[in-house]
């Protein structure tokens, strides 16, 4: 495959090319590209890649915080697998932690264990691989939600949103199987309500957890397998898609604020090497050197406190992770459904929680990239983000989603919030009942209202500047406040989005009165545009830029125009 | 959150009492109130009783010292023989303390639980109202009305002694216990605002007492079916959990995944957004910057 | 052209200025309004050279900052492993002493994180402030293929297809698909083994007439005498005790039978019809797992009766034969019927009458 690329026989004598440089550490990377050059043609995608350039700023680092923390947790885990023993074989304690000696538990919550009271650094290791986890995972949710109030999920970017959202379910995944590992009274409680769910799926749901569980709950196969799920099958595929998603990142290159200099035919920033070199290397050392001083200042699950798992004890609190906290949430605020359907049971207030929630909240957000292009008709690549305030309903939607992800959550600790606010844990159940259904819609429509305020003061700022403070007296006496005008720039970022308007539906019938056959679809898409942008405050147009520099404003700018000379902002 | 919380908490409070200031039974919250601060004030004024020649007269002085607290204190609500009052609309006042013994008074009262200031859903712990002898007395003259447990003796609550089995307390604890009071004794909530409470520094000796006497919700493990061994390993078990220092740090509560996924997003992700912010700043510009091509 | 060479006509935008090669595309919507943008793109802002750049003593100074850092994370580094030596965790017989436990985490935990973020913000910092490279625009060429080669791959994709034939041999065609339509079977068949089926498991507990009620882990038979209004016993079955130590029969059995006995007032008690005599003189015994999603209960409150649930707060009255007065769960806890037997111990009377835990299909609702 390569024999048509490679360079020919003498190209092996010449020197390398490098820069023109004495430097030891350049010349030996010379000669590693050189090396490598020779047998897969390096230097062409070196040559293509290594300046590359990418756009700094802080919100596009969450993704590289779950990258990160997905490292340390692999690295971490692996410490952890060279003690831990994923068995329920039955044993009496006798290790190190006295208030346990004696007390019969399995193979696996013994070396757990022994990971925390007598391998040196093993609680360490264990601390970070669940902190690193919980960042992992709340990572991976701020990058997620960065990229849906951005519109950076758009064409070209639809299938890395699919990639991210998988990579968010199996981090879930693998989180809860992580939690169900150690065997103690929280991991097994958490994997009963598990298999309470399995046995709410009609027809199958007791064949599934009778399989799962190798028989009766809970037996003692399922910590032996649910190991190599954890530490392999799920990992592994985690380490897949991570992978795809940084290449379709790479190939793609990555999308970039509105601003000066800024359009969808550039990327703006610093080149990757060697910038970004040091800046992402030196923030992946950050993220562990900060979840290490976590993990050595918090402590997390205390499974000795928990003690073994026993099906017949629970502890008050019993809660699981916060990942899988709005699941428990859903179960809890759930009202007391069953119905019987031809002699079967079918218990809705386990199955409509455990198993249709999830359905229910991850087929939209799976299919949003291709729901809003509906809408918009938009098919063209973007690589400029949006400003979450030019994209009313689609920001009021997330919103609206977090609050309805919130409440579900706070469902999910409501006997721990019950404990500290000292409310019955009664009233809050009641109370999460209603705001669940009615959260969501206020919460979208107070945001929809925020978000065209801000899009009227940014055309009032793009129009008249922005309010200086400064209040003068005119020799009539009137009083007014004086506008500095915009930097050109800022200016510019502020209009440099698309002027939507709402799709009008064709006529109903042609001239000659035959009825258009697409009509009632195009009425369809014609009322859901003007959803999305029925009241969209508009940018201001060129015409209304001059209007309002004749209107008088312009003199009060003129008395700052000194200020800053060429910054002004004009119209042509 | 804690402080936002504890705000919010102490509005909900006030709000609470302010509602009620109007309600039937305010004016004898206010009575009750002024009854226990006058009662306190003569218990703590009136000399004590001078030592007597012999046990019995010694009893029946502290049983006489008792009456007399007793009816001072407690007699508005629980009723002079402490027969109990019950409200014309049927609900209870204050219940019969015939056959509660003195364990229950000592546990009551010695966690300041009793007097309360007003019926109500529970009653919460504070500093006692009376002093180690007052209480005795009281428990002293309650025990009077009919037999019932008595206060535990030192031995039975001496957790260091020989024989107490900490992990054997654990697992009769993680089996009796746990599901109201949380795995780490931090207590949890029960139903409509009632809930079990926090078993940090709470004297071994009233733990035996709550155990015996089933105080308010709480149901009653008697030493028939839950041994006086078995409630020393327990209580023993709590006390060493209680004095273990938490080895991974801070210990948050030690009240499980909701604290710790609070932590992760509050000071983790918030931490490292915090990193991020200044990797992506420039190092400080010597001078004001231009625009490179101007339209 | 060489690196240096675009980079620097990427400053001038000269780059920039290339007319764009973005061909039509198919089915693109014109959206921007006919003014187009009201304010022209005044082009990149050149924020200058960092004083790092000019002064030639902040330079030094930042290298030895950054120096520093690297220097100060390699003795945490060493500290991390004098901690590791000196700081033992072994109590030998003793068992663990937990305060060397948490000296140990921190002192390990704090000097290597330390060492990582201080080579962290050492690197970051070395770019911040000496890394020369300004910021600068990368075109970017439009992801779809131009046409002609969109045709050529369409065509070669053709030619293949014809070559084998896929569309008109069927029955190559079909037998393919219909082989690898059948594949994935055996992967569900080979995980059969992974359990046995239900069969009627579910429906029964080790308890049955005439067994023993004993205290949960001291196992001992308990006299109806023995339990005082309000009084709460978590109690084992006696069969309990009889299964073998290792594999699952016990740890299952006490995720099915585990039983809560309480005594209230025999008048309080509100009996469904035919079970006015499954109590004791007020003692009434309740299965201790939820019926919605099996987390073991035993929150009793003496004063109300009510059982609560601490995963999902469905609540039982058990005055009034478990049923559900707050919460999630559909059905009433199962109660044990009990009585006495010849010696004066409590016994059961049956099994329970219907399954415990969740509800689950095959269940006759």
């Amino acid at each position: 495959m390569t024999t048509t690329t490679t360079p020919p026989e003498t190209a092996r004598e010449a020197p390398p090319e490098t820069r023109a440089s004495d430097n030891a550490v350049v010349k030996g990377a010379g000669r590693v590209v050189d090396f490598v050059d020779q047998r897969i043609t390096a230097s062409n995608w070196l040559k293509r890649n290594i300046r590359k350039v990418f756009p700094d700023h802080w919100s596009f680092l969450l993704g590289e915080i779950a990258l990160f923390s997905l490292i340390l947790i692999i690295l971490s885990g692996v410490f952890l697998t060279l003690w831990f023993k994923p068995s329920m074989a039955h044993i009496t304690y006798e290790g190190a932690y006295i208030p346990l000696r004696g007390v019969g538990l399995s193979e696996a919550y013994a070396s757990t264990l022994e990971l925390s009271f007598e391998v040196r650094g093993g609680l360490l290791m264990r601390q970070v691989h669940h902190w690193a986890t919980l960042v992992f995972i709340a990572a991976m949710s701020a990058h997620m939600l960065r990229i849906f109030f951005t519109g950076a999920f758009r064409k070209p970017r639809e299938l890395n949103w699919l990639v991210g959202l998988s990579l968010l379910v199996l981090g879930i995944t693998n989180g809860f199987t992580g939690y169900s590992l150690p065997d103690d009274l929280l991991s097994g409680t958490g994997l009963r309500i598990i298999e309470g769910g399995m046995l709410a799926i009609p027809v199958v749901g007791t064949y599934l957890s009778f399989f799962i569980f190798g028989g009766e709950y809970p037996g003692d196969d399922i910590i032996s397998r649910l190991y190599p799920i954890h530490i392999l099958l799920v990992p592994g595929l985690i380490l897949a898609l991570v992978a795809l998603h940084l290449m379709l990142l790479w190939y793609q290159k990555h999308t970039q604020y509105p601003g000066a200099g800024k359009s969808d035919r550039n990327v703006v920033g610093y080149p990757f090497f060697p910038v970004y070199v040091a800046k992402a290397g030196g923030f992946q050392f950050i993220v562990w050197g900060f979840i290490f001083l976590m993990a050595a200042t918090i402590q997390i699950n205390p499974v000795w406190f928990w003690g073994p798992y026993d099906p017949s004890q629970v502890t008050a609190g019993t809660q699981p992770d916060w990942y899988v906290g709005f699941l428990d949430g859903a179960l809890r605020v759930m009202p007391a459904w069953g119905i019987d359907i031809l002699g079967h049971e079918l218990a809705l207030s386990v199955l409509i929680p455990a198993v249709i929630l999830p359905g229910l909240i991850l087929t939209p957000l799976a299919l949003y990239p291709w729901i809003e292009q509906k809408v918009t008709g938009d098919t063209r690549e973007h690589h400029v983000l949006d400003r979450p305030r030019n994209m009313p309903v689609r920001t009021g939607l997330g919103v609206g989603f977090i609050v309805f992800y919130i409440l579900l959550w706070i469902a999910g600790g409501n006997d721990f919030f019950a404990t500290i606010l000292e409310i019955p844990v009664n009233w809050i159940s009641r109370f999460l009942q209603f705001s669940i259904i009615l959260g969501p819609p206020l919460a979208f429509w107070v945001t929809k209202r925020i978000c065209l305020g801000l899009q009227r003061r940014d055309r009032e700022k793009v129009l008249h500047g922005r309010e200086s403070g400064i209040i003068v007296v005119s020799p009539d006496g009137e009083f007014s406040e004086r506008h500095q005008p915009l930097e050109h720039g800022d200016a510019y970022a502020l209009t440099a989005h698309d002027r939507i308007e709402p799709i009008e539906p064709g006529p109903a019938t042609d001239a000659s009165g035959v009825p258009n056959p697409a009509y009632k679809k195009e009425r369809r898409r014609a009322r859901l545009s003007r959803f999305y942008f029925g009241d969209v405050i508009q940018k201001p147009t060129r015409e209304e830029m001059e209007q309002a520099h004749h209107n008088g404003h312009g003199e009060l700018e003129s008395g700052a125009h000194e200020e800053h000379p060429g910054d002004q902002v004009t119209t042509r | 959150m804690s402080p936002s919380t504890s705000r919010r908490n102490g509005r909900w409070l006030g709000r609470a009492l302010s509602r009620r200031r109007r309600h039937p039974m305010a004016a004898v919250a206010v009575l009750l109130v002024v009854l226990f601060a006058c009662g306190s004030a003569y218990a703590t004024l009136s000399p004590s009783s001078a030592p007597a020649s012999t046990t019995t007269a010694a009893q029946t002085t502290q049983i006489e010292e008792g009456r007399q607290l007793f009816a001072i204190g407690c007699a508005s609500c629980h009723g002079l023989n402490g027969e109990g009052q019950v409200r014309e609309d049927g609900t209870v006042l204050g219940p019969s303390l015939v056959g509660v013994g003195a364990a229950s008074v000592d546990f009551q009262v010695g966690t300041g639980r009793m007097p309360m200031a007003a019926p109500g859903a529970q009653a919460e712990r504070k500093q006692p109202a009376y002093n180690e002898e007052q209480i005795a007395a009281l428990a002293a003259y309650v025990d009077s009305f009919a037999p019932g447990p008595d206060i535990p003796d030192e031995s039975m609550v001496n957790v260091d002694a020989e024989g107490v089995d900490v992990a054997r307390g654990g697992v009769l604890f993680r089996t009796n216990c746990a599901q109201c009071h949380s795995a780490t004794g931090q207590g949890g909530a029960l139903t409509y605002g009632q809930h079990a409470p926090n078993l940090t520094g709470v004297e071994p000796k009233h733990i035996y007492e709550a155990m015996i006497t089933g105080p308010q919700a709480m149901p009653v493990f008697n030493d028939e079916l839950l041994g006086p061994e078995e409630k020393r390993d327990i209580i023993a078990y709590l006390k060493n959990v209680e004095d273990q220092p938490d080895p991974g740090g801070l210990g948050i509560g030690r009240a499980g995944p909701v604290s710790e996924g609070l932590w992760a997003w509050l000071v983790g992700i918030g931490g490292l957004i915090a990193f991020a912010a200044w990797v992506v700043t420039r190092s400080a510009a010597a001078k004001s910057g231009s625009w490179r091509s101007s339209s | 052209m060489s690196t240096q060479d675009e980079d620097a006509k990427r400053l001038t935008g000269e780059l920039e200025k290339t007319p764009a090669d973005h061909p039509e595309q198919a089915g693109e919507v014109e959206r921007q309004a006919p003014d187009g943008d009201p304010i022209p793109d005044p082009g990149l802002h050149d924020p200058g050279p960092r004083l790092t750049e000019i002064d030639t003593r902040a330079a030094k100074r930042a290298e030895r900052q950054v120096a520093g850092m690297f220097t100060l994370a390699s003795v945490f580094i060493v500290a991390s492993i004098v901690a590791y030596v000196i700081f033992g965790i072994d109590g030998g017989e003793e068992g663990v002493d937990i305060g060397d436990v948490q000296v140990s985490n921190f002192a390990l935990g704090i000097t290597l994180g330390m060492a990582m973020l201080l080579i962290g913000v050492g690197a970051v910092q070395w770019a911040r402030a000496l890394m020369t490279s300004p910021e600068f625009a990368e075109k970017r060429k439009p992801l779809r293929s131009s046409d002609d080669v969109r045709e050529s791959a369409l065509a070669s994709f053709d030619t293949g297809a014809a070559e084998t034939g896929f569309g008109r041999r069927k029955m190559i065609r079909n037998s393919l698909l219909g082989a690898l339509a059948l594949l994935p079977l055996p992967a569900i068949v080979l995980l059969r083994d992974l359990g046995p089926t239900p069969g009627n498991a579910k429906e029964h507990t080790v308890w049955a007439e005439g067994v023993r009620l004993l205290t949960d882990v001291t196992f001992e038979p308990i006299r109806a005498a023995d339990l005082e209004i309000g009084q709460l016993v978590n109690v084992m079955p006696a069969t309990y005790e009889e299964l073998p130590d290792h594999g699952p029969e016990r740890i299952n059995e006490r995720a099915k039978s585990p039983v809560m006995l309480i005594r209230m007032l025999p008048e309080e008690i509100n009996a469904a019809a035919g079970r006015e005599n499954w109590h004791v003189d007020g003692i009434v015994a309740y299965s201790k797992i939820c019926t919605h999603v099996g987390c073991p209960i035993s929150l009793y409150e003496r004063t109300t009766h009510h059982m609560l649930c601490p995963c999902h707060q469905s609540t039982f009255d058990l005055a009034n034969n478990g049923e559900v007065i707050f919460g999630p769960a559909t059905r009433a806890l199962p109660q044990l019927p009990i009585a006495v037997d010849s010696e004066g111990f409590l016994v059961a009377q049956s099994d329970f009458t219907e399954p415990v835990g969740p509800s689950y299909w095959e269940r006759e609702a």
